[in-house]
């Protein structure tokens, strides 16, 4: 009965699956992709639990991000991550947290992925919080005391939210 | 000699300055590759009695397990901006003026890396797709091999190549230098769209996050509708295995559009219902437009030509008949027509397109030209099947700008997506340089 079962489903299988190949991914649960599964989207989608403030990323900033970065982030061998010139300035003006970014969230999401880059993803959520939060406070796009968690960080309001045209609308889904 | 002087006294003339009809290629051929004069990369010997050389009277060197070229042809490498690997960025350039016909190969393929190619283990890398889909799947690199393949020759090619046409002046830079940044190849895998159906789509799935298994983890977003079209995961480039600096063991194929999307070093997609706007899409992809806005998910990338022969460094070896070529694409298809011109853009012939002409890879296109040694400007423009048409460079700098001040460093980004033309300029001398016209 058994082996009857399973010659038949092994029948329905090969009738929905013409091509003589698929079915070959290997099941797995969304837990089991945990670990690599760090995609942050802009409304907040798959931040992790975690906080941090900008005086605490200062600290982290100064250990692990000024000797490419510059202190305080006013670049060194690495791009300045404080100020910028408005991008009326020409199509060359170099793209900076505060003159172009449109989503903060962008900042966790590659501060977590890449950075430091000789030691990527070496960071604490609460260490990628915290210097998320510097960044910004130095910018001046947060208050010096306010906390970057995942229900704040996704209501910061980039100055450049707004500066974007697509390319191509008709391709945007 | 006399004989064929008259055969191509007859070709017909096809636009200013020399340039003859694409049809000498099909009536004259033999008068015309004899009384072809070519090009020099420094004075070539002058013509002497034959006699066996060395090589010619003893056997050869053994035959290597795996070829490279000739030992004369060490100068045919890409050019490194950072070979020793500092932390930034790494481009490797194509040299299309020393390559010829339409495919690149696997060595000189371009290279961006933003942090090296990092050493994968084949056999431990897993691609995982996950997100909106009905059942999570992990694929190891024998497992993807036992799918249904497909092999498609397309051109990759990046967002930020021909950057150098931005410069308010000229910027003086070979081919390499200018356009390397794009090349073409073979590439064989299994079509994304398959995987995707085997895990099943949420209907809530809009887009798609590629990310790669380098240390910075690079991601893009990628609307589901490229992901379904012509979407591959690529594991062969021209018959073998992806190179290191292409994406080994598995990169993502997206033909015709923004080479940065095209994640190498592929681990994980992840369906979701919008963007993730990651650094490279919401930043370093997205070109500044004089108003201050900037252009955000220029996936395509358009209508291009540009000469490879001749081209800085190739020196014009004196008066005479020449093979005017270089490479045309489109992520809009098959190239239509390209139309080429020697006066600067007054009058224009139109070039012989190389069969076979496929949609969204390299078209080699050629024209006859028969060169008085006066000054001359050549530039080449290009049209797809889809009726896009190669923009002038003012067209392109209406919409786009230039810089205020000339670019000094030739392999900067001032900004991306030039898709306008290139313009060389032959002086008395057969020196070949780039000016705007």
């Amino acid at each position: 009965m058994c082996m009857r079962n399973a010659l038949i489903a092994i029948a329905l299988a090969v009738l929905a699956n013409p091509v003589f190949a698929q079915g070959l991914g290997k099941h797995i649960s969304e837990s089991d992709v945990a670990a690599w599964d760090i995609s942050i989207l802009p409304d907040g989608t798959g931040l992790p639990a975690g906080n941090g403030t900008p005086q605490q990323g200062a600290t982290v900033f100064a250990s692990k991000c000024a000797v490419c970065h510059g202190e305080n982030g006013k670049g060194a061998t690495a791009a300045a991550l404080v100020g910028g010139e408005p991008l009326t300035s020409g199509i060359e003006t170099a793209k900076t947290v505060a003159n172009f970014w449109p989503y903060a969230t962008t900042l966790f999401d590659f501060t977590r992925r890449a950075m430091p880059w000789p030691r990527p993803r070496t960071l604490t959520n609460d260490e990628v919080y915290a210097l998320t939060a510097f960044i910004l406070a130095q910018n001046k796009i947060i208050g010096a005391e306010d906390v970057m968690n995942a229900q704040s960080l996704p209501k910061v309001r980039m100055p450049n939210r707004d500066g974007f045209i697509p390319r191509f609308p008709e391709r945007i889904p | 000699m006399t004989h064929q002087r008259r055969a191509l006294d007859t070709l017909e003339i096809a636009a200013g300055n020399g340039l003859l009809h694409r049809r000498a290629f099909l009536t004259s051929g033999a008068a015309l590759a004899a009384a072809m004069t070519g090009y020099t990369l420094s004075d070539t010997a002058s013509a002497q009695q034959l006699t066996d050389a060395p090589w010619s009277t003893k056997a050869g060197i053994p035959i290597p397990e795996y070829a490279t070229p000739s030992s004369y042809e060490k100068h045919v490498v890409r050019t490194l901006t950072n070979p020793k690997g500092e932390p930034r960025t790494q481009h490797a350039r194509t040299p299309h003026h020393l390559v010829n016909g339409t495919f690149t190969p696997n060595g000189l393929h371009f290279v961006i890396s933003h942090s090296g190619a990092p050493d994968i283990d084949p056999a431990q890398h897993r691609l995982v797709v996950h997100g909106l889909v009905k059942q999570p799947l992990e694929f190891t690199l024998d497992t993807l091999a036992r799918y249904p393949m497909q092999s498609r020759m397309t051109f990759v090619e990046c967002g930020g190549n021909s950057a150098p046409l931005f410069s308010n002046e000229p910027v003086q830079a070979n081919v390499q230098t200018i356009h390397g940044l794009a090349s073409c190849a073979e590439w064989t895998g299994v079509m994304l769209s398959t995987l995707l159906e085997e895990a099943g789509i949420d209907p809530k799935a809009k887009w798609l996050i590629a990310e790669g298994a380098d240390s910075l983890a690079l991601s893009r977003s990628v609307p589901l509708s490229k992901a379904l079209d012509d979407a591959m995961i690529a594991l062969y480039q021209n018959g073998e295995r992806l190179m290191p600096g292409n994406g080994y063991p598995m990169r993502l194929l997206l033909p015709g559009w923004e080479g940065n999307m095209n994640v190498k070093w592929l681990r994980r997609i992840k369906l979701v219902d919008q963007p993730g706007m990651s650094y490279y899409e919401a930043r370093t992809y997205a070109p500044v437009l004089p108003n201050g806005k900037a252009y955000q998910f220029y996936f395509l990338q358009e209508v291009k030509s540009f000469l490879t022969h001749p081209s800085p460094g190739l020196k014009m070896s004196g008066p005479g008949f020449y093979e005017v070529s270089g490479v045309a694409y489109s992520a809009s298809g098959r190239i239509a027509k390209v139309m080429v011109t020697a006066d600067g853009g007054r009058t224009w012939a139109q070039a012989a397109l190389q069969e076979p002409v496929l949609p969204k890879a390299f078209t080699r296109f050629r024209l006859p030209w028969k060169w008085d040694g006066g000054p001359a400007v050549l530039q080449s423009r290009a049209w797809d099947e889809a009726g896009n048409v190669q923009p002038t460079r003012a067209e392109v700098i209406a919409r786009r700008g230039q810089t205020k001040t000339p670019v000094t460093n030739p392999t900067a980004f001032p900004s991306q997506h030039y898709n306008g033309p290139t313009s060389w300029a032959v002086a008395r001398n057969g020196e070949v340089t780039h000016v705007y016209a």
